[in-house]
């Protein structure tokens, strides 16, 4: 066959004059009559298929994917994997280099070749519906494939799609030798999942028993059609026993989850609120520019990021200690520069650090453009813990759960263990009298200062990592900082932190029930009507340390 | 960012107020002025800022040209800074004070409203260019953004017959155009025999951050075994965290896919896009397109800005066809006098940037192709599905009661933003 032949389109009508036209001209010298050319449609090569992939719109590769299928070759797996997860590059040429990308390496997918520091290749792009045929037909070629994670991945997929006559053979066929429980439960799903449908009456009644156990939606739904239009009675009941039993695991880990989002909400209210918790809280100074050392925090997670490109992964560590430094400075900078001369002047604080926060935002737009930076999440803190189908906790919510309580605690033993957290109790009881004993007050309000910016700083670095980083990050958390610290009891660090808490589960479960837009506004009720009644806050400073 | 180009950038600032004074005091010759009216500080300015620069290439590239009726023509750029009632006051300065031939401005649809009284009272003339909610018609607005049947209701179509979408839920910020829209896309869903309970509407205040809740109800609302689908009209910073937490949660686009109406290469300019691919946004223009006229559109953008990795999007492609439209619209009335200008516009045909020609209509909205794309990893979209004929921008939504009678045409002899054909009658100023 000559090249042109291969080029045949692959649509019907179109494809079949092509075809015969193709044929009529290739086969002219061969065959006298176009009647003996007929039985012969030119079946493309694997090669040919493979290169085809490159080329044409998305329908005609998603039939050059279903031909492909045809073929047993064992390049096949790789070549399908790296086409759904964008790996599969392509030249302009023609024929086109077809390259598989792993890291920064580069392999011809066809024969293997080195091809790493190859220009003009671009990826072959491929949409939603065909990402799905192709997980489909990945996830029979991965069923063997000795990652266990690929299995179970494989089975899920096939419950998924539902599970036919054909992928239960293969499960069945794989069941035996499956060494790894959770893929051999999962599977055990998708076969309890075919007999349901198809079994006769004691299969589809173990079936019933083996799904009561799954939490999957896939054997719900199954459950659920049994249970409302067989015609069995005792399969209806045994079927509707099951979805009860399912149902109250799920109310259960529902309750957790919602659980676990009320803290993750509290822990970063906590983080936002923990700055200002001292600065407030302790010194007494009303900083409207708490945000904005939120946000330079944040930036500084970005400039990590930018200044070192190689150490994503390693790029919050660095930027923990890096933000708590710069913002610590900004902040004895702002104590030493404005509020030093404010003190005991609460008003004309307010207004200052409020001018001051602008004057914040707009520099940040001035220097770095006011469109919003794009910080990169590493790869081990992205990701689900994935504990059921009906439970999971994201990695990031999780982290800065523990981080919040880290940085908590960390403050908590400067307080209340070293000479510096002595000395700052100390001004923010009696200045006179600490002076008296030779505490440089002055000194001790910048360093105080210095703390509560640089947590604030910190507090940024994990906010980057949930929410955008723009010079408008800052003014989004102000105002529940203020909430968290003042309900709490000014003052008072272990408030801050029940209180941080209990407002992020009072949103959490009020959310669902009445909009996140009317939550706020009943959270900030609740919160006025109960200053009224406890105007100190839940733990209100007592005996001397109570400033009046 | 570093020193240097810090101080470069302070320079420039430096040259180009100086520049600026210069022009003042030599602008004896006379000049068409431009208003440019866009938030350069505040909220929005992560959006509008980049449609001020447009304008300003586009009047630079058109001077280039010789002018406009052989006048150069003059930009004079405002900062509204994101606050609403000063839209109106930067509006009436540019009309009062500065005496503009043609505003270009706005992003969201409060500002719109706000400008509206006073282009209408002191007669003057706005290009608006983002999608809009519609249910408006001004005969001095001209709308080169979509109307929701030029990009709503074509991508629940597609989610419809394409995906095979059975369930929706209706995601958004809580403010006017999420609200209507939702509210046209409500009642043509039902119209469509889609049952209460298959319909999910959530509201969002501005710049939300903490969405693991609403997605975890997402999450629960798609695993009734109908496939599901997301109709987004969160705008602004608050779909970074909303798509962080799809990615994080696992809800992937072949699952629950998101189509949104207010996500373009700008906002996806700012996120790391791997979590996102394939979901999808509805829109009229695509920096993807592979046009000669967007090609050379995008080299005159790189060049203008100087930065080749900045992106351009469909609001910027919108005040490109306005902008065009305006300058064959004055050559074509010979003046720059604002009911001369009106009437030549209707009609004006000029080049969009994917391949067609768009068409001012009596209703003062334009035709455009409504394009989907599926995000890809390069904060791309691919396109995959495109109708076959530019559509017209419709007004009033067909699907409300109380709109569905009503069409603006602001030719003669109707000459109204809001006749209804059930009454033969002009509503006016009372039409919701």
């Amino acid at each position: 066959m000559n090249s042109i032949c291969r080029l045949t389109p692959r649509h019907a009508v179109q494809q079949w004059l092509t075809r015969l036209l193709l044929l009529c001209v290739c086969s002219l010298p061969l065959h006298a009559s176009a009647q003996e050319a007929e039985p012969a449609p030119a079946q493309p090569t694997f090669d040919e298929l493979v290169s085809q992939l490159a080329t044409g719109n998305l329908r005609q590769r998603a039939a050059t994917v279903e031909q492909l299928a045809t073929h047993q070759d064992e390049r096949l797996a790789d070549i399908l994997n790296a086409l759904v997860a964008g790996d599969l590059l392509a030249s302009k040429d023609k024929p086109p280099v077809i390259a598989i990308r792993s890291g920064d390496q580069l392999t011809n997918a066809l024969d293997g070749s080195d091809l790493t520091g190859a220009a003009g290749l671009r990826r072959i792009p491929v949409n939603n519906s065909l990402r799905t045929q192709l997980r489909g037909m990945v996830a029979q070629l991965n069923l063997t494939h000795p990652n266990s994670d690929k299995r179970y991945d494989a089975v899920q997929r096939f419950i998924r799609d539902g599970v036919d006559g054909e992928t239960a053979a293969l499960l069945r066929e794989r069941q035996p030798t499956e060494g790894s429980g959770r893929v051999s439960d999962a599977i055990d799903a998708a076969l309890a999942l075919f007999d349901l449908q198809t079994g006769d009456r004691d299969q589809r009644m173990a079936a019933i028993d083996t799904l009561s156990g799954s939490l999957e939606q896939e054997a719900r739904n199954a459950l659920r059609s049994v249970a409302e239009n067989d015609e069995d009675a005792e399969l209806r009941s045994a079927a509707a026993k099951a979805i009860e039993s399912i149902q109250g695991r799920i109310e259960f880990y529902r309750f957790i989850e919602n659980v676990f989002f009320g803290l993750s909400l509290g822990s970063i209210l906590l983080l936002a609120a923990i700055g200002l918790a001292i600065t407030f809280g302790v010194m007494g100074v009303i900083n409207m520019a708490h945000g904005e050392l939120i946000m330079i925090g944040a930036y500084t997670t970005w400039g990590i990021q930018v200044l070192f490109p190689d150490l994503i992964e390693w790029s919050l560590l660095i930027a923990i200690p890096a933000a708590f430094l710069i913002t610590a400075l900004v902040g004895i900078a702002i104590e030493r520069g404005v509020i030093r001369f404010l003190y005991g002047r609460p008003l004309e604080t307010l207004l200052a650090t409020f001018g001051l926060s602008l004057v914040l935002q707009q520099a940040v737009r001035t220097l770095f453009s006011p469109l919003n930076r794009s910080v990169t999440s590493p790869e081990w803190i992205s990701g689900t813990l994935s504990i059921n189908p009906v439970l999971s906790i994201t990695y990031t919510r999780l982290y800065i759960l523990l981080f919040g309580l880290a940085v908590f605690f960390a403050l908590l033993l400067v307080m209340k263990r070293t000479t510096l957290g002595l000395k700052v109790r100390a001004v923010s009881q009696n200045r006179a009298m600490a002076r008296a004993v030779g505490v440089r007050s002055n000194w001790i309000d910048a360093l105080t200062f210095g703390l509560g910016s640089g947590i604030a700083g910190v507090a940024g670095v994990a906010l980057s990592q949930i929410t955008n980083v723009g010079p408008n990050l800052g003014q989004a958390y102000i105002i529940d900082s203020f909430m968290v610290v003042v309900f709490g009891g000014v003052g008072n660090l272990w408030g801050t932190l029940v209180s941080a808490m209990s407002l992020g589960l009072i949103n959490n479960f009020l959310e669902p029930w009445a909009g996140a837009m009317l939550a706020k506004v009943l959270v900030l009720i609740m919160l006025i009507l109960f200053i009224q009644k406890k105007p100190k806050g839940l733990f209100p400073q007592k005996g001397r340390a109570a400033a009046d | 960012m570093t020193l240097k180009k810090i101080v470069k950038q302070v320079g420039a600032l430096g040259v180009a107020c100086s520049m600026a004074l210069g022009a003042l005091s030599a602008q004896a010759e006379e000049t068409i002025k431009v208003g440019v009216l866009h938030s350069l500080s505040g909220t929005m300015a992560i959006s509008e800022t980049t449609l001020k620069d447009t304008m300003l290439m586009l009047i630079e590239e058109q001077n280039k040209k010789g002018g406009l009726l052989g006048k150069q023509l003059e930009p004079v750029v405002v900062d509204p800074a994101s606050n609403w009632p000063l839209f109106a006051e930067r509006t009436r300065e540019l009309l009062e004070q500065h005496g503009v031939d043609a505003i270009f401005g706005c992003w969201t649809s409060v500002s719109r409203k706000s400008v509206l009284p006073v282009v209408e009272e002191l007669n003057g003339i706005l290009f608006y260019p983002v999608q809009y909610e519609g249910e408006e018609s001004s005969r001095n607005v001209f709308y080169t953004g979509a109307a929701p049947n030029q990009q709503a209701i074509p991508a629940v179509d597609y989610l419809k017959d394409e995906v095979g979408v059975e369930r929706w839920v209706l995601a958004g910020t809580d403010y006017v155009y999420p609200r209507t829209t939702n509210r046209i896309l409500e009642a043509y869903l039902k119209a469509n025999g889609v049952a209460e309970e298959d319909i999910m509407i959530n509201y969002t205040p501005f710049g939300h951050a903490d969405w693991q809740n609403i997605v975890a109800e997402i999450k629960r609302f798609g695993s009734a075994g109908k496939k599901t689908a997301v109709v987004s009209t969160i705008n602004g910073d608050a779909n970074v965290p909303f798509y962080r937490e799809l990615g994080n949660q696992g809800v992937s686009a072949e699952d629950i896919p998101v189509v949104a109406f207010s996500v373009g290469e700008e906002e996806l300019s700012g996120i790391d896009t791997a979590p996102l691919v394939g979901h999808m946004a509805a829109w009229n223009y695509f920096m993807s397109e592979e046009t000669p006229e967007n090609e050379a559109f995008i080299k005159a953008w790189h060049d203008y800005i100087g930065d080749t990795k900045r992106v351009t999007n469909d609001p910027m492609e919108a005040h490109y066809i306005g902008f065009n439209m305006w300058v064959k619209a004055v050559e074509a009335a010979g003046t720059t006098d604002t009911d001369k200008v009106i009437d030549a516009m209707v009609g004006v045909e000029v080049p969009n940037l994917t391949g067609g020609t768009s068409k001012m209509l009596p209703n003062h909205h334009i035709t455009k192709p409504v394009l989907i794309g599926e995000i890809q990893d390069d904060g791309q979209f691919l396109t995959v599905s495109r109708t076959e004929e530019l559509a017209p921008g419709d007004a009033w939504s067909d699907y409300l009661e109380g709109s569905k009678d009503l069409i603006s045409d602001w030719t003669a002899p109707i000459s109204c933003g809001n006749y209804n054909t059930q009454t033969k009658s002009c509503v006016g100023a009372t039409a919701e």
